[in-house]
């Protein structure tokens, strides 16, 4: 199944943003707002990055589950 | 700018992804055509990846960067870039010259021309195609090198080794594959990264109806101040907009660069390779939100005075290049600040892999196996497309310092290289959809168009450029509004003196057989079966989609 999902784009591009999505989330939570800004930017960005990655992972999973199973039916 | 440890994270994993991308991709390079490119086959990629890479291809820091600067100095008149120039191209090329390309079993566009046509004009095409790709690559470093030094105080040298560096590893190791993997990686990053920097200056600037309110009109309509080249800033009229970007220039570099048709052609079958660019321009044509407002947010925030401002350049102009990073450093804190950056150097990177890429494809089967060592084996032709890497990569380096010393020739070459494509899509046309038309007068044609341009160029002026053809005290023919409204007329006119050309040559030489151009032209080719079963996702109902909305974005900022 690894072999599968490495082969799969949607899984090191939900990695990656997972990843940022988790530094840029901390980040927002411990530094505070530049001056003069209104919103938490590093949140806001973390949060749609999250958002995003989670779902790229989660559809290569589900794909390559799918494969590895039908694999095993043949 | 100041970067913080969190950044240099931030930029570590991005640049630690790319390498693994490379190297995992590696095991899945056996034949030339793994590594350099062809079609189909198991190894094929899937559609939404050769649909993102089309236009990560060419989404280069010149369109990041420059369109946040066109934006700030044009405003959204910029978008006829996209919504005049580049959708209605891809949208010929996905209808109506995939089905050669694809259908043809070349390996290249130059192999395609070879095919049609015959073999010097084919050498023409991949000659001047190579030379292009490794100085494109090279000016990518040196632009990059520059920014960095500029933002970060980074050595040049260190700057060029590094990216050159990790552009190597992955382009050497996973050839075709990793860069158009990369390239879309590099895509979500761009969009993911520079979105949130569209939301804070809209809420800052009082979105789009603060900035109507703060800028001039012409700042924030497409059309309505297009009827004369007096009333706008980038002294375009409606027939130089409509002539000369929206057909000779777009169509020539949309339909023809190798660059992007090698990703429609790593597709798996016809009717994939044809959706390709179709598929594309859906996000193409939303793309302006994200590269051209945030330069229209810079210069309202500028107008409106307060803590922002666009930098000037040592000769008191306003430095419009720099609005990009510029807003960067305004708005985002440590951490996504990273993130933009990254976003910045991968642009430059996966620009210069894309060339890189396309160069060794070129050399390998247009100039080493056409023309030096036809008949080798398979092994030999895949370690020559990894030295032409390697090669390539070190005549970037090369470059990038050539043009730290001498900027003035980069000027000159990209004039040069100008002149060389302006013709180019009048001789595919003629070659796609007259059968009459002969390798003699492509030949002949493409020659006569570039010289044409060349000469336009030296007995006009605009802002104090060309008119090199004219005596000194003598003034120039005919003096445009701007370099633009210049660069347009010289498309135009290279494009009508190359189609001419080639017509005449054509009518008094002697066309090939029909046997041999079965596949190559519309008229002896059998319109390709459609594989896609459900109706809304074949090109045809895509093509319609994607140009209402066109047309509507067109309307909506008329």
């Amino acid at each position: 199944m690894l072999d599968i999902l490495l082969d799969d784009l949607r899984f090191p591009i939900g990695l990656l943003f997972l990843i940022f999505s988790l530094i840029l989330v901390v980040t927002g939570l411990i530094l505070p707002l530049k001056p003069g800004a209104d919103t938490n930017l590093n949140l806001f960005a973390g949060g749609v990055m999250g958002v995003f990655g989670l779902f790229m992972l989660v559809t290569s999973i589900l794909s390559a589950r799918a494969a590895a199973s039908g694999n095993e039916q043949h | 700018m100041q970067l913080s440890f969190i950044d240099y994270v931030v930029i570590s994993i991005y640049f630690l992804f790319v390498i693994s991308i490379g190297i995992l991709l590696k095991r899945k390079v056996k034949s030339s055509t793994d590594f350099l490119g062809g079609q189909g086959g198991k190894n094929a990629i899937p559609l939404w990846i050769t649909s993102l890479a089309f236009i990560s291809a060419n989404l280069g820091a010149q369109e990041v960067l420059g369109m946040a600067a066109s934006g700030a100095k044009y405003g959204i008149m910029t978008a006829h870039f996209y919504w005049v120039g580049a959708i209605p191209a891809m949208v010929f090329l996905g209808l109506f010259m995939m089905p050669f390309y694809y259908g043809s079993r070349a390996r290249s566009v130059p192999e395609y021309l070879s095919l049609r046509f015959d073999e010097k004009t084919r050498l023409l095409n991949a000659l001047s195609f190579a030379t292009m790709t490794v100085f494109s690559s090279g000016i990518s470093l040196y632009a990059l090198a520059i920014l960095l030094k500029v933002l970060l105080g980074w050595d040049f040298g260190f700057s060029v080794l590094l990216s050159a560096g990790i552009v190597a590893v992955y382009t050497f190791t996973g050839g075709l594959r990793s860069a158009i993997y990369n390239e879309v990686l590099q895509f979500f990053l761009i969009v993911l990264g520079i979105t949130p920097l569209v939301y804070a200056g809209l809420r800052r600037v009082g979105g789009w109806s603060g900035m109507q309110a703060q800028l001039q009109p012409v700042m924030t309509h497409t059309w309505q101040y297009m009827g004369s080249a007096n009333d706008n800033p980038m002294g375009i009229g409606l027939f130089g907009m409509l002539m000369g970007l929206g057909f000779v220039l777009s169509f020539g570099y949309w339909c023809t660069d190798f660059l992007l048709v090698q990703r429609a052609m790593a597709a798996k079958n016809m009717s994939a390779a044809q959706r390709t660019p179709l598929i594309a321009a859906f996000p193409k044509m939303l793309m302006p939100f994200v590269v051209i407002l945030p330069g229209l947010i810079a210069i309202t925030m500028t107008k409106m005075g307060g803590d922002f401002a666009l930098p000037f350049k040592a000769d008191g102009r306003m430095d419009y290049d720099m609005t990009l990073p510029t807003m960067l450093a305004h708005f985002y804190p440590s951490g996504l600040l990273g993130v933009g950056l990254t976003a910045l150097m991968a642009s430059f990177m996966s620009g210069m892999a894309g060339n890189v890429t396309a160069f060794n494809t070129v050399w390998t089967y247009d100039i080493y196996q056409a023309h030096i060592n036809k008949n080798d084996t398979d092994e030999h032709y895949l370690r020559m497309g990894k030295i032409a890497t390697v090669a390539g990569i070190i005549v970037s380096i090369a470059t990038a310092y050539l043009a730290r010393s001498f900027n003035n020739i980069m000027d000159l070459l990209q004039l040069v290289f100008g002149f060389v494509n302006a013709p180019l899509f009048a001789t595919f046309l003629l070659g796609m959809f007259w059968k009459r038309t002969t390798g003699h007068g492509a030949f002949t044609g493409l020659l006569s168009g570039t010289a044409s341009a060349a000469a336009v160029h030296g007995l006009t002026a605009a802002e104090g450029k060309g008119g090199w053809l004219i005596p000194g005290s003598m003034s120039s023919l005919h003096e445009f509004h701007s370099t633009m409204g210049q660069a347009f007329a010289i498309a135009i006119t290279a494009w009508v003196v190359c189609f001419i050309v080639t017509v005449i040559i054509s009518l008094v030489t002697k066309p090939k057989a029909d046997e041999e151009m079965r596949g190559l032209v519309y008229s002896l080719t059998e319109r390709p079966q459609e594989t896609e079963k459900r109706w809304y996702l074949r090109p045809v109902s895509l093509a319609v989609a994607v140009l209402v909305m066109t047309l509507a974005l067109n309307y909506i900022f008329h």
